[in-house]
């Protein structure tokens, strides 16, 4: 076997070697798992139980259909549920379960997946596109088959692995979680794509964007990716291998080195301190970012508690998640994000129609604003947990000042019905904004006078402004956080916010490379929130340098012409001072 | 009585989409009998959906039906009738 080394877009930091383990390439994690002899009976029923399951719910539909949009307009159903009585179709997975004994699912998702490339295979367009209506039925089934078994199966994974997916969803990258990966890869996706964001906040390397990497990789290959090039190497060399040994080494050694400044401030020689806070994905990483030294969560993304499940989380059990993370933290402040789905994140619990452009669709405090009911249970469940803790929340996608207006306003009848209850809450809680949407920052004067705090969501930021979709890998190489227009965007935001003397926070990615936080230290930041395994490194680089040299440097990069000189200029100034 | 063959064209202009094939199984239960169907080298249970989805029986294509059970020469006329039809709005 020889050496093959794939380029992608380097997503996340670090080097890593291990077996690939390849993720099904359809919307489902579908891992091949055996089952017993004495289980083949009792799978064969799951099976069964789940194509009712399915049944149930198209019956449903299509009644519903009816009722709608009368006449039998719910006959389009009938293939659908037809497809769940089809006895060729149970045949096979029946058989294929006691022959091969293998999972329902995985018998269910390759039996499906041949009638798809057959459908695929069709002359006729009309029926080769009833690939999507099979696709659709097969999600409801193994919907069922799924829900305990993913994550039963994933557990049973013994050794540590390098996921090789097509595109990973955020539903998948929680199933994942606490598993032993130890690197990502995907075929699709772009720097900030949600892959970037988990393997980061996991501190292992990904690389994404490699078009075809599942296609060339097979399962149990040995793979080592460079997270800093963004280099997939299947099967390497003797050489290469020793070569990634000793700079793993070297990167271990350096990482031991930043653990001394862990429980010193993050301030500048000459006395300014940047508040270094953490992003969070999940509420069990909390114990993740003690060990950072973060100062606090300055991003809490509560999607998670919406996902990887068909119901909505209840005021009472997003309490709990709250009042956890609220409680692990304190003394320290922890910023809660409301719902911010659509865009690239989905919930199975509310159907939100598929936009031609997600992006700039019904998503986060739109949806939120669409949907009051789903809004108010959320801020309840914030404010409740507010007893338990600092905590402060920040609606997302903020675009002018009515929206926040509205918002407020369900942030008030919130308050008003705990008030009726005579449940406590912190009446003094912060109530900030993300400022990522261009016109927010056109009329950031008019936001702050209305809001506690600003925090700048760069990576929708950065999209909106240059009008580059960030999960588009054609268009990554557009995707460029020191373009001069994003750069003025975040320094006409610092500067309306301090006008009225409200902090301002930057939670995206940018916060993480040194260079970035260098020229946002310089423009004025009061926080910074990033992955917490990013957070020393950058707690390093501030205390090591100067304000003034940093506002001198900052100041002349501003007023550079293209990205690609920003970074230069910045680069080389940093690398005079020593600090890069 | 033993199962009767018979070759029928198909007539529904958009071929055996979902919506004729699904009426065709439905018809297959009311009739009470088996049917196999032969296009070519490919033979199905004519009572699976995604058999008759994936034959890819357009408008013109040949097919022949092999019929069993006691309700067997009655329920041939309706399947021919069934593929004679062009467009399945007629069949109730």
């Amino acid at each position: 076997m020889s050496e093959i080394i794939l380029k992608g877009i380097p997503a996340a930091k670090g080097i890593a070697y291990g077996p690939a383990f390849i993720l099904d390439k359809g919307e489902f994690i579908v891992p091949k798992r055996v089952i017993l002899s004495h289980e083949v009976n009792s799978e064969i029923a799951r099976f069964e139980e789940a194509l009712n399951f399915a049944r149930t719910e198209i019956n449903s539909l299509k009644e519903k259909v009816n009722q709608d949009m009368g006449l039998n307009k719910g006959n389009i159903f009938d293939a659908h549920i037809l497809v769940l009585e089809d006895p060729t179709l149970f045949e096979q997975v029946s058989k294929g379960i006691s022959h091969n004994k293998n999972s329902a699912e995985y018998v269910f998702s390759k039996v499906i997946k041949k009638y798809v490339q057959t459908f695929s295979k069709i002359p006729d367009e009309y029926l080769r596109e009833r690939a999507s209506d099979i696709n659709d039925i097969a999600k409801r089934v193994l919907k069922y088959l799924m829900d305990e078994t993913k994550l039963h199966d994933l557990d049973n994974l013994q050794n540590d692995l390098v996921v090789v997916a097509h595109d990973l969803s955020p539903s998948d990258t929680v199933s994942l979680y606490n598993k032993k990966i130890i690197a990502f890869i995907t075929d699709i996706g772009g720097r900030t794509s949600h892959t970037a964001i988990i393997a980061k906040s996991l501190g292992v390397p990904a690389v994404v964007g490699l078009k075809d990497a599942t296609l060339r990789v097979n399962n149990g290959d040995f793979l080592i990716i460079d997270g800093q090039k963004g280099l997939l190497i299947i099967n390497p060399s003797l050489a290469t291998r020793e070569l990634y040994d000793k700079e793993q080494s070297q990167m271990h050694a350096s990482l031991e080195k930043l653990d001394d400044f862990k429980t010193l401030p993050a301030q500048t020689l000459d006395g300014k301190k940047i508040a270094l806070l953490a992003n969070l994905e999940l509420s069990n990483e909390v114990l993740t970012i003690k060990k950072f030294g973060a100062e606090g969560v300055g991003l809490y993304r509560t999607e998670f508690l919406y996902m990887s499940r068909l119901d909505l989380p209840s005021e009472e059990e997003q309490y709990q998640a709250y009042k956890q993370v609220a409680y692990a933290v304190n003394p320290n402040v922890v910023t809660i994000r409301t719902l911010d789905i659509g865009g690239d994140k989905f919930i199975s619990s509310v159907q939100i129609p598929k936009d031609m452009s997600p992006f700039l669709g019904v998503r986060a405090i739109r949806f939120c604003l669409e949907r009051p009911d789903i809004f108010k249970t959320q801020i309840r469940a914030i404010l409740r947990a507010s007893m338990h803790g600092r905590v402060q929340m920040m609606y997302p996608m903020i675009s002018g000042i009515s929206e926040l207006r509205r918002a407020n306003a369900i942030l008030e009848e919130a308050k008003r019905s705990l008030n009726d209850e005579k449940i406590p809450y912190d009446t003094s809680i912060k109530v900030g904004i993300m400022i990522e949407v261009p016109s927010a920052v056109m009329t950031a004067d008019t936001l702050s006078k209305e809001t506690d705090f600003f925090s700048i969501g760069t990576n929708d930021l950065i999209q909106y402004t240059l009008a580059v979709d960030r999960t588009n890998e054609k268009t990554a190489h557009l995707y460029e956080p020191s373009h001069p227009g994003v750069l003025r965007m975040i320094q006409r935001t610092v500067d309306a916010a301090h006008e009225q003397g409200i902090h301002v926070c930057l939670c995206g990615e940018m916060a993480s490379d040194p260079v970035m936080a260098f020229l946002l230290i310089g423009m004025g930041l009061d926080e910074l929130s990033m992955s917490p395994s990013s957070i020393l490194t950058i707690k390093k680089l501030i205390r090591s340098v100067r304000l003034i040299d940093v506002q001198r440097i900052c100041y002349e990069a501003l007023q550079q012409e293209t990205s690609i000189e920003v970074e230069e200029f910045v680069s080389s100034q940093m690398k005079n001072l020593g600090v890069l | 009585m033993g199962p009767i063959e018979k070759e029928v064209i198909v007539a529904n202009k958009k071929g055996l989409h979902a919506r004729p094939a699904a009426l065709f199984v439905q018809l297959l239960d009311k009739l009470k009998v088996s049917v196999t169907i032969v296009k070519g080298h490919e033979k199905i249970n004519g009572k699976s959906i995604m058999g008759l989805l994936t034959l890819g029986a357009e408008c013109g294509t040949v097919l022949k039906l092999i019929v069993e059970g006691e309700n067997a020469p009655k329920a041939m006329q309706e399947l021919e009738i069934f593929f004679n039809k062009q467009e399945e709005e007629f069949i109730t």
